[in-house]
């Protein structure tokens, strides 16, 4: 996997398709990689929208014809949308962050105590705050089988409108190397700002594209 | 035996729904996964994650299915606390779920 062909497509004019990669490359085509692909970000596969073709991916006919050359053809669709998709950027205020790691006997318990602490000193200042256990629950939000971790690192993280309040957060898991319990370390902290996206519908009538060649 | 010895997954994200593909290694094993991996099979073992509804999509013609979580990524990524806010990492919680063979 360290060097990986990107996939690239040749697309005959009748609209079916050979996906694959440049030769001696890592990496692999075939029918479980297409598949994931075809599906990625999709919903409703019937109706796939963009802004050219409502798409229909439910016809489409998957072929390994080769090693690393999969053949796709049969994809339908029907009328393009009457509005364009268009996502809104808006300052959502700032991203505070806060790390710190526990290792040995007892890690977990001590990582749980620090997030008790975290929690109760830092609910008060925020709407949205998560305290995580990276080795435990940070991932899954829970845990689907049981297992032991040797060593943990807990992350704080806390959304809020004014800078000050989201820099607190990494301040308070520093203050966790004196003010916590035993022999935490690998402290980091960071703010950012925090750019939120919403999507709404304009009229295709609205947009008008152009193409700039830039010459040097 | 868990759904990872059976079939593959990859996760999508757009706003707070994540969508997660179930595409059996052998094709032979769709109709069993038809059976008895519905949506409220998965709305049920995601039930700490999805807070919204579980839709099942059927793609016969690639033997695949597509499963859409409706708010799951804690509000959507562009302002999600989680650390993986994308939720790339679902498909892989998904794959634990517990199947009879």
């Amino acid at each position: 996997m360290k060097q990986l062909g990107f996939p690239y497509a040749i697309i005959s004019p009748v609209g079916e398709g050979i996906i694959t990669k440049v030769q001696d490359t890592g990496g692999l085509i075939d029918l479980r990689t297409v598949k994931e692909q075809l599906l990625y970000e999709v919903h409703n596969p019937r109706e796939y929208i963009t802004p050219d073709v409502v798409a229909d991916f439910t016809t489409v006919q998957l072929e390994e014809i080769k090693e690393n050359q999969i053949l796709v053809k049969g994809g339908s669709g029907k009328e393009r949308p009457h509005s364009l998709k268009v996502s809104v950027g808006y300052h959502a205020g700032y991203l505070g962050e806060g790390e710190i790691s526990y290792a040995g006997t007892g890690a977990l318990e001590r990582a749980q105590l620090s997030k008790e602490i975290l929690y109760e000193r830092l609910s008060p200042h925020f709407d949205h705050l998560r305290v995580d256990i990276i080795g435990i629950s940070s991932i899954h939000r829970k845990q689907f089988n049981e297992s032991e971790p040797y060593e943990v690192r807990v992350r704080a993280a806390g959304r809020h409108r004014q800078k000050m309040y989201a820099e607190r957060i990494g301040h308070e898991v520093e203050s966790l190397y004196l003010n916590g319990p035993a022999a935490g370390g690998g402290a980091r902290k960071h703010v950012t700002d925090s750019i939120g996206i919403i999507s709404t519908l304009i009229a295709r009538n609205k947009v008008k594209s152009k193409v700039e060649f830039l010459e040097t | 035996m868990k759904l990872y010895e059976i079939a593959h997954s990859r996760a999508g994200d757009k706003g707070n729904i994540v969508n997660l593909s179930l595409i059996p290694f052998k094709e032979k094993d769709y109709d069993y996964l038809y059976h008895n991996v519905t949506a409220a099979v998965v709305k049920e073992h995601l039930k700490d994650i999805v807070e919204g509804e579980v839709v099942r999509y059927e793609l016969a013609n690639i033997r695949a299915f597509n499963f859409v979580c409706y708010d799951s990524l804690l509000g959507g990524v562009t302002t999600s606390l989680a650390l993986d806010a994308h939720g790339k990492c679902l498909s892989s919680a998904l794959l634990e779920l517990e199947v009879e063979k």
